[in-house]
């Protein structure tokens, strides 16, 4: 059976390139990027390489790179490591939950924690942030792109109402990095996060923006790697594979790449909504160009998502990061859908290797499944509320 | 009917259900022409962290218990070993509908429920099989010890009681429809247990071994009481009372009590009153509060009447019937004379008095091995 995978906003397999870049770093150039001797001195010029790359994509200095274990590691630090008792720290009620548990846990604290909830079509509202900004708002976390609805963020507006206020700004973009034109300076914000794994680079493995003199305290200590920023022997192939993939995601963002995945997902979109009782979650609003996410009236998503695999299609009802929880996305409830609706709702992001004939596959499978699933039952549909 | 070849398992994480999958997926389903694909489907039916910490739960759930990670783990590991495509599904919100909320309701109205019915009627076989359905498979697995074969001379589905009586549990199933019959397959039904464990480990299955659950799944310790007061806490009706007055049979007043959740009929522990001769609950009356307790003597009932019946291997009862009756989990069916009682009831004349008919439980109808129907005790 055909397989065709719609979940890239979950993970990406390594581009060839990739695996390629880090092949010599597991068994030849094996060594500690800390050492003196020569594997040493390879492994260093490797994490130096990367360094240099990472910083072209971000727009900053190489000082200002931080390697790490991925978006999760970038998020808990930037609120952990900026945050103390009394703070105030505004954040968005779409984040992602590495973002959201950890200002659970800040708020355990002592940090108050305002949530600014997103505008029906899942932008956050600039005004939103602005007006919830006190004397003692030290950290402002909004994410660049939902994962769930591919809805971008308006960074530029939010940096600026942070700087305005005095205070620091994160940008969770894991899910924009590689799919949107990059620049940190633009961006305004002292600290941004992103993973390899969302971009065709390997996973357990990511890095953060820190401005310099950002007064961040590391998560993790030990050793005096990443100036002292990020402890632990240096993840060479991992590092190399992330330096990799933002090159290529760098080049495909000016080579019509990413033109096309849009031209894709859009035909993608109109076919899917040619099925009667659908429609998209997030419409009109600025997205990224693989992600869309389509509300099916009087269908069990959860059940859409099972008989898509056994068709070989591979798609997600959110974030792969809460399957197996009760509560329906809370994106999308977010946005204002009932519980059945965000139920209801499915999300398909392609991948940068995706082709016509996926689309015209998915498209074959999709109407079938779902004229299945209302014919059978449909009693069972939106019967919980 | 038409049957696609797809089926659908049942996975809890225990042996029965892993060896039915691996049977089915191993074996196939005993057609001849073709072997079924197999699909592993958990329900997670209940949070077991969800009430830690409230009145006299652990903060950390006990490893092994239904829905704990643990079993959807032992699930997923026995469904990867197959290589059968596995999926998890949630029925939290309506597992807590149909299943827990009654269950805490029949308690506070001195009734005594069997939530595995509510499951089968409500989940398992209308829920999951709905579920299957959608995902394609036409057919449900289970791991339940009964047989249901089609009769071409009645034109019906038989449910029966399977090759090992002692693990029988058509007790529970006695709510089956005739279309959800149609669509399941009890791979284990002429299977003894030690043929089932045999089964687990002739398929390589490392969970061979693991003991049985015998609790209700949903209340960790087995200690319903405690859940009871426990879940009430957390929907805020701690303050839900049914503590009353424990009298006699000649109605005088020997005691009180905290609640008639904490009773069952036929119940002789736990009463908290002295007495010389051992004293077993009688009745408990909803409206009062009041329990009556007496002498072993006074629990034997001659008739049983039951309500919401299931008819299974005959369409409806249209005059007397001898079938022997099931009372309770592990009764010994009794001869007796089933007979309509009006509406949607029956009336049951025992041949002997049974000891403690309790209003919540089923009783069921055997006609020989073959289950009649059944009904809720009133």
């Amino acid at each position: 059976m055909r397989r065709v995978y719609c979940d890239a906003n979950a993970t990406t397999p390594l581009l060839p390139e990739v695996m390629e870049a880090m092949r010599p770093y597991w068994m030849e150039d094996f060594g500690n990027a800390s050492s003196i001797h020569l594997q040493g001195q390879k492994a260093r010029s490797a994490v130096d390489n990367a360094r240099d790359t990472l910083a072209r994509f971000f727009n900053c200095r190489d000082a200002e790179v931080v390697f790490n274990s991925g978006g999760t590691e970038g998020d808990n630090t930037a609120i952990f490591g900026l945050l103390r008792p009394g703070d105030h720290f505004i954040t968005t009620s779409i984040e992602h939950s590495a973002v959201l548990r950890a200002a659970d846990r800040v708020a355990e604290r002592g940090v108050e924690v305002t949530f600014v909830a997103p505008q029906k079509n899942g932008v956050i509202d600039p005004e939103e942030i602005k007006r919830a900004i006190r004397p003692a708002t030290r950290l402002v976390s909004v994410m660049l792109a939902n994962n769930e609805t591919g809805v971008l963020q308006p960074a530029e507006e939010i940096g600026r109402i942070a700087a305005d206020a005095g205070a620091f700004f994160h940008i969770d973009a894991v899910q924009g990095a590689g799919k949107v034109a990059f620049d940190v300076r633009r961006f305004g914000c002292h600290l941004c996060s992103i993973s390899a794994h969302k971009m065709h680079g390997p996973k357990g493995v990511g890095a953060m923006y820190v401005r310099r003199g950002t007064p961040l305290e590391p998560l993790i200590v030990g050793g005096s790697h990443e100036r002292r920023q990020r402890a632990g022997t240096e993840n060479v192939p991992g590092i190399v594979g992330i330096s990799k993939a933002v090159e290529l995601a760098m080049e495909s963002l000016n080579n019509g790449a990413m033109e096309r995945i849009e031209r894709l997902r859009d035909r993608l979109e109109a076919g899917i909504l040619a099925i009667p009782g659908t429609r998209v979650n997030g419409a009109g609003a600025p997205r990224v160009a693989n992600t869309t996410n389509i509300h099916f009236d009087q269908v069990e998503g959860e059940a859409l998502v099972i008989a898509l695999d056994l068709k070989g299609v591979a798609v997600s009802g959110g974030s792969a990061c809460h399957s197996g929880s009760t509560e329906p996305s809370h994106v999308l409830m977010a946005m204002g859908l009932e519980r059945n609706a965000a139920r209801a709702s499915l999300r398909f992001s392609l991948l940068k290797t995706a082709t016509n004939e996926d689309v015209d596959y998915v498209l074959r499978v999709v109407p079938e499944a779902v004229e299945h699933l209302r014919a059978l039952a449909p009693e069972v549909a939106g019967t919980l509320g | 009917m038409k049957q696609n070849t797809t089926i659908a398992v049942a996975m809890s994480g225990g042996v029965d259900s892993s060896a039915a999958a691996a049977i089915l997926a191993r074996e196939g389903d005993g057609s001849v022409d073709s072997r079924p694909s197999v699909v592993g489907l958990t329900l997670q039916l209940w949070d077991q962290t969800r009430l830690a910490g409230k009145h006299g739960i652990p903060d950390t759930p006990k490893a092994g218990r239904c829905c704990s990670l643990d079993d959807v783990y032992d699930a997923r590991r026995v469904a990867e070993q197959l290589e059968i495509p596995y999926y998890v599904v949630n029925q939290e919100e309506r597992f807590e509908r149909d299943v827990v909320r009654p269950f805490v309701d029949e308690y506070l109205a001195g009734r005594t429920p069997i939530p595995c019915s509510l499951c089968n009627n409500h989940i398992k076989f209308d829920q999951l099989l709905k579920t299957a359905r959608s995902i394609g498979a036409d057919r449900i697995a289970t791991g339940h010890y009964a047989v249901n074969e089609y009769d071409s001379a009645r034109g019906r589905w038989i449910l029966k009681r399977p090759a090992d009586q002692a693990k029988d549990q058509t007790y529970f199933l006695f709510g089956l429809t005739q279309e959800q019959l149609a669509r399941t397959l009890f791979p284990l039904g002429h299977m003894t247990k030690p043929e089932v464990r045999g089964a687990a480990r002739r398929h390589g299955l490392a969970l061979a071994e693991k003991p049985d659950s015998q609790e209700i799944c949903f209340v960790p310790g087995g200690d319903y009481k405690q859940f009871i007061t426990a879940y009430l806490e957390e929907q805020g009706d701690a303050s839900l009372e049914t503590s009353g007055e424990l009298v006699a049979a000649n109605g005088e007043v020997i005691g009180q009590h905290t609640g008639i959740h904490n009773f069952t009929v036929g119940q002789r522990k736990g009463l908290g009153v002295a007495s010389a001769a051992p004293l077993y609950v009688l009745n408990i009356d909803p409206a009062s509060h009041r329990v009556t307790v007496g002498a072993d003597a006074e629990l034997a009932t001659p008739t049983v009447r039951a309500r919401q019946l299931n008819w299974v291997s005959i369409a409806e009862l249209t005059g007397p019937k001898r079938v022997r009756v099931k009372i309770r989990h592990r009764h010994e069916p009794a001869w007796a004379t089933l007979e309509p009682a009006g509406t949607d009831e029956v009336l049951a004349t025992f041949d002997e008095p049974q000891r403690a008919v309790t209003p919540g439980q089923a009783a069921v109808f055997y006609d020989g091995d073959e289950v009649v129907g059944g009904g809720w005790i009133v």
